[in-house]
């Protein structure tokens, strides 16, 4: 029984996937009550990880394949958050396409539960089929939508993310290879004892395993998917991979990067291998943002950046005084406050988008006359990502930047605010459209519940964590500190 | 000469290789989906050749792996082929290079 009450939180979600799934077949005319019950579902979830909490006895099950740790409670909470947007900013949209309601909200969910599992493995084969339990439902997802363009989105998603996992598992393969276990704790012992013996087949492990994880957390030179499948697939969905794949693969790669790879002599290459991705993701990610005209595939490129910027936070590892999860906790924060921000951006594209029909950035001019609700959500969500206070944004880049500082990679960080810089360029260019520009069509656009709820939550996160950022700050530093041990 | 672990790890590596030469140059989806479950396959044999030299007190770990991914890649390949299906009905063409609506 210990084991099902340790994976608690993913089987309530997985629960309230089935329960969806059979009222859709039983009772389809109660179809309306489907979101309700996904939401009740992430709601048992929440409490089940703050029962958790309370209990405060943190353990392992599975013959130690699944940890409930800080780390992964941190990202239980994430998900069940992020999820709950998704879904309500879901409801609109799912309604008006008709079909398949049920199958929606239950991939969505157990999308959800896949993500959970992942950022709580401890272990290779249950890290790749939770990767997989969250790709497989996402691939679905992104090809769910009537058009043409939809389906080839799901395509293209799916071929280039089998041929990343095929990357991810040769070099899993390779890592049980010389080390005899697929146990993170166990890999990390025995790399530490054996020392740097086989030192080039890790490192070509750690390029695989750096490759296949890349694809997921849109790296450069493994993002080409990301505009394309922003693009096509339905925006909630396209909020969902930006937001939930992302958070889920920085969480598993600093797992194992910190718990398996963490010895000095593979730290020292990993390190500078990130921060080297990390300032050419965030340079081709803004530099190509600026000259898109589709709001959607700006965005994408946007999480390239975004990404970029998290990558600054794994270089810096090498944190002078022996704090060298500080980087990792700066991850954490500024997956969390990323989290706010993005969703805050996406629910408001879809409000508009959905109203007027478009998804060109030009189309959006005038729209502070049109529903200033919508505008001002937009616009403040831009501001954070730009990082400028008072907004979450600010203080995740300041804590990330502070941390490369700390770690000696001043250069990176120079890099990071330049981009900063010409990010607020292309954000500045919606927000000046929203305000300034003039459209012919000046009627109102009203905003359902759902939506105006997902992005009030959003908004107020982005401020609150804005203004007060400590509790956020230190519910990342415990989660970060589960490394610290050795 | 007996056959030992280089024989197998060196027809692992190629096949993989191979596998993905074929996933990136081919233009047919399904062929780059033939790629993709020949790597799978290589990473079997891989894994599976890890397991029957392996020195642990657990060597079985490597085959229970193996059967992990050959499900995993089933699950994968329907979901694969649906998809194909779903553009195939739009465009009357599976080829990666004809799919090509979404750019900037």
């Amino acid at each position: 029984m210990n084991g099902i009450d340790v994976a608690g939180p993913q089987i309530a979600v997985l629960g309230a996937a089935g329960v969806i799934l059979l009222v859709d077949a039983l009772v389809p005319q109660q179809r309306r009550l489907l979101p309700f019950i996904a939401l009740i579902g992430l709601a048992v979830s929440a409490l089940w990880t703050i029962s958790w909490v309370a209990r405060d006895d943190y353990q392992t099950a599975f013959g130690g394949t699944l940890s409930l740790d800080h780390f992964s409670v941190f990202f239980y909470f994430l998900f069940a958050g992020i999820t709950a947007m998704v879904v309500l900013a879901s409801i609109d949209w799912v309604n008006r396409e008709g079909r398949g309601q049920g199958e929606y909200y239950a991939l969505v969910l157990t999308a959800c539960s896949g993500l959970m599992f992942l950022s709580a493995g401890r272990d290779l084969i249950t890290i790749f089929i939770a990767l997989e339990l969250s790709s497989i439902p996402q691939y679905v997802l992104a090809g769910w939508g009537k058009d043409v363009r939809s389906s080839e989105a799901g395509l293209k998603y799916l071929l280039l993310g089998a041929i990343a996992s095929s990357l991810l598992l040769y070099g899993m393969a390779l890592l049980y290879g010389v080390t005899g276990t697929t146990m993170l704790a166990e890999i990390g012992e025995t790399i530490a004892w054996s020392g740097d013996a086989n030192r080039s087949v890790l490192v070509v492990a750690m390029t695989l395993l750096i490759a296949g994880f890349g694809f997921k957390m849109a790296v450069v030179p493994f993002q080409m998917w990301v505009p394309d499948v922003y693009q096509g697939a339905p925006t909630p969905v396209a909020a969902y991979l930006s937001v939930g794949s992302k958070a889920a693969a920085f969480a598993v790669v600093t797992r194992i990067f910190f718990e398996a790879l963490g010895a000095r002599f593979l730290s020292d290459d990993w390190s500078n291998v990130f921060a080297v991705l990390a300032a050419v993701t965030m340079t081709v990610g803004n530099v190509m943002a600026i000259v898109q005209t589709d709001i959607k595939r700006m965005l994408g490129y946007s999480s390239i950046a975004q990404a970029g910027n998290f990558l600054v936070g794994l270089a810096a590892i090498s944190v002078a005084g022996g704090e060298f999860t500080l980087g990792a906790s700066g991850v954490l924060f500024f997956l969390a406050a990323y989290a706010f921000t993005n969703l805050g951006v996406f629910v408001a594209v879809i409000a508009i988008s959905q109203k007027i029909g478009s998804d060109q950035i030009r189309d959006y001019a005038g729209m502070w006359k049109r529903s200033p609700f919508l505008s001002l959500g937009l616009a403040f969500c831009l501001v954070s990502l730009t990082g400028i206070p008072p907004t979450a944004g600010f203080w995740a880049k300041l804590y990330i930047f502070n941390a490369g500082i700390r770690a000696d990679l001043t250069w990176l960080v120079v890099v990071g605010v330049l981009n900063s810089l010409v990010s607020a360029y292309y954000y500045w260019g919606v927000i000046r459209q929203l305000f300034t520009g003039a459209s012919e069509d000046s009627t109102a656009i009203r905003t359902s519940p759902s939506i105006g709820l997902s992005l009030g939550v959003a908004a107020a996160g982005v401020f609150v964590f804005g203004i007060l950022p400590m509790p956020l700050i230190s519910a990342a530093r415990d989660a970060a500190a589960i490394f610290a041990q050795h | 000469m007996s056959i030992g672990i280089e024989h197998f790890l060196t027809v692992g590596a190629l096949l993989f290789c191979l596998g993905l030469l074929v996933a990136l140059s081919k233009r047919n989806a399904i062929g780059v989906l033939m790629g993709v479950e020949m790597m799978l396959n290589a990473v079997n044999l891989t894994l599976i050749t890890f397991s029957r030299f392996s020195t642990s007190e657990r060597p079985i770990t490597g085959q229970v792996f193996v059967v992990f991914v050959i499900t995993v890649a089933a699950a994968e390949a329907a979901v694969a082929l649906a998809l194909a299906v779903s553009v195939y009905r739009n465009r009357d063409t599976v080829d990666v290079d004809r799919i090509n609506l979404l750019k900037s």
